[in-house]
C-alpha cells in the first residue's frame, strides 16, 4: 500500500514532531508515503483572505504534481493544508469555468477521480482500525484525551467531506482503538483563533483558554489534534498546562515507536510527566 | 439626502457575484453571529454585514474591522439554514476592499497576510523567520509576541535558512497570472 504525500511547510518548522511521528507510524504500519516532488506552499488562510484565484492555483500546482506521480491518493497531515487542497479540488470539480481558468494558469489537466485525503481518514478508512490494532504494543490504558478537531478538518463539510461538523467521531474512534478513553465534551470543533495569534494574541488567548479549560472540566488529561496551528496555539496560549499531542504521537506511543524523546523535546508543555505517570513513557 | 448618497445600489449584486452567495435568502436568524468566535470583537456582526450589503452600505462594510477579524473557521456557513457561506463572502469583501484601496481597519491582519503571501512568492514555500521579520517591518510592531517567537526559535522550530523550490519561477508565473491590478 502506498500514498502520495504532501508534508506542508510546517513539517520542517513549527510542527516538526507531527512529521517525525507520522513517518514513524507509517513505517510501523508498512505503508509507503511518496512525497510530491518539488511541492509548494498550499497558500494557507493568508492567500484566500486576499486573493481567491491564487488560493486555488497554488494548491492546484500540488494536485498536478501528485497526479503525475501516480503514487495513489494524496494524503495530507496538516488540517490547514488539507482544507486548502480540498477547496481547490472543490472548485475544479464543481465549476467548469473556474476549472478552465485554473488549468490554464497552472498548466495541467485535472483528473476528477484524483483523491485528496486527510491523514486521519487514511488511518481509519484506508489502512483500517484492524491493521492499526495489530501493531499496538502498549495500549494507552488510563489516558483520557479530549479529541480536538478544530475547524479545517470538518468545515465546510461540503468541501472537506470528512466527518460530522458539530460532533465528529473519527479521532475518538482512533483513540479508543489505541486503548485510550476519550472524554465527551462540547468544544471539539470550536475555533482556536488561528493566525490571529500573531496580530491579536489577546483574542486567541481567550478562545484557547475556553477550549482548554472545558477539556479539563470534562476530565481530560491532555488534548489531541491534527493541526499544526491549533497545536501551537493550544500549547502556547493556555495557562493550565495540559499537554497537546498530535494524534500520530499517541499512535507512536501505542506502537512503542523509537526516538520519541525527539518529539517530546519539541513541545512547549512536556507530556513526559503524564506519560510516566501512566507508565507509557 | 446625505444618507441616500451613501447607498450604493450595485453593491449587493457585486458582493453576490463575487462570492457566489445568494444574500437575499438571509432572514436574520443570527445563527452565524451566535457561533462566530470573533464576532464579540467585530464592529459589525456577521448578520448585520449581510443586512448592510442588502441596503447598499458599501463604504461601512468595506471599512469595517469585521471583514478582517473573520478567520474563515466556517462555523457560520456550516450552520446557516439558507446555506449562505459567510466565510466565502468575507473573503470576497476583503478582496473588494483591497481593490478599492480602502485601508484595512485591522491593518496588521492585512499586513501579516501580505507578508505571508510574499514569502510564498519568494521561494515557493513559507519561511517563518523571514516572513515574520517582513511582517514586523511592515507593521512596525516589534514587541508583540517576542516571547512565543523566541520559544519557538529555541525549540528549533523556526529554521534560519529559507527553502527555495526548483519550480519557484513556475510559482512566480502563477502569481503573475493571478495578479489583481490589471
Amino acid at each position: 500500500m502506498k500514498f502520495s504525500y504532501f508534508p506542508g511547510c510546517t513539517e520542517h518548522s513549527t510542527s516538526v514532531e507531527y512529521g517525525l511521528s507520522t513517518h514513524a507510524v507509517f513505517k510501523t504500519l508498512g505503508v509507503e508515503l511518496v512525497e510530491i516532488e518539488d511541492w509548494n506552499c498550499c497558500g494557507a488562510a493568508a492567500t484566500h483572505s486576499i486573493n481567491h484565484l491564487l488560493s486555488l492555483c497554488l494548491p492546484a500546482r500540488n494536485i498536478s504534481k501528485a497526479q503525475l506521480a501516480q503514487a495513489g491518493p494524496l494524503v495530507v497531515p496538516c488540517a490547514g493544508c488539507f482544507n486548502m487542497l480540498k477547496r481547490a479540488q472543490h472548485a475544479l470539480k464543481s465549476d467548469q469555468g473556474k476549472r478552465k481558468e485554473i488549468e490554464d494558469i497552472v498548466g495541467f489537466t485535472y483528473q476528477p477521480s484524483f483523491e485528496i485525503l486527510a491523514l486521519m481518514d487514511v488511518m481509519l478508512h484506508r489502512i483500517g482500525i484492524e491493521r492499526v490494532e495489530e501493531k499496538i504494543k502498549k495500549p494507552l490504558k488510563g489516558l483520557k484525551p479530549a479529541c480536538y478537531y478544530g475547524c479545517a478538518l470538518v468545515r465546510h463539510p461540503k468541501i472537506t467531506q470528512l466527518d460530522d461538523p458539530e460532533n465528529p467521531q473519527s479521532l475518538d474512534r482512533l483513540m479508543k482503538a489505541l486503548g485510550a478513553e476519550p472524554v465527551e465534551w462540547s468544544y471539539k470543533t470550536d475555533c482556536c483563533g488561528a493566525d490571529l495569534a500573531l496580530t491579536h494574541g489577546d483574542i486567541v488567548k481567550k478562545l484557547v483558554g475556553k477550549i482548554v479549560s472545558m477539556a479539563k472540566e470534562a476530565g481530560a488529561q491532555c488534548l489531541v489534534t491534527s493541526c499544526g496551528l491549533c497545536q501551537a496555539n493550544l500549547e502556547m496560549r493556555q495557562e493550565i498546562g495540559l499537554p497537546i499531542f498530535y494524534f500520530t504521537e499517541l499512535m507512536g506511543v501505542a506502537f512503542d515507536a523509537e526516538d520519541r524523546e525527539k518529539w517530546w523535546s519539541k513541545h512547549m508543555i512536556s507530556p513526559k510527566g503524564l506519560l510516566k505517570e501512566l507508565e507509557l513513557a | 439626502m446625505t444618507e441616500l448618497a451613501r447607498v450604493d445600489a450595485s453593491f449587493l449584486g457585486e458582493a453576490q457575484k463575487r462570492s457566489g452567495q445568494n444574500l437575499n435568502l438571509c432572514y436574520q436568524c443570527l445563527k452565524c453571529t451566535a457561533g462566530c468566535p470573533t464576532a464579540p470583537y467585530m464592529d459589525i456582526r456577521p448578520n448585520n454585514i449581510i443586512r448592510m450589503i442588502q441596503m447598499g452600505m458599501k463604504k461601512e462594510v468595506l471599512e469595517s474591522s469585521a471583514i478582517w477579524l473573520c478567520v474563515s473557521c466556517e462555523t457560520c456557513g456550516t450552520r446557516c439554514p439558507n446555506e449562505i457561506d459567510i466565510g466565502v463572502l468575507m473573503d470576497a469583501l476583503r478582496e473588494m476592499a483591497i481593490e478599492e484601496k480602502i485601508p484595512a481597519k485591522e491593518k496588521n491582519i492585512h499586513l501579516l497576510h501580505e507578508a505571508f503571501v510574499q514569502s510564498i512568492k519568494r521561494g515557493g514555500r513559507v519561511h517563518e523567520a523571514t516572513m515574520l521579520i517582513d511582517y514586523k517591518l511592515r507593521s512596525k510592531d516589534f514587541m508583540t509576541d517576542l516571547i512565543p517567537g523566541m520559544m519557538l526559535f529555541l525549540k528549533g522550530k523556526i529554521p534560519l535558512l529559507p527553502t527555495f523550490i526548483k519550480g519557484k519561477d513556475e510559482v512566480k508565473r502563477i502569481f503573475e497570472s493571478c495578479r489583481k491590478e490589471k
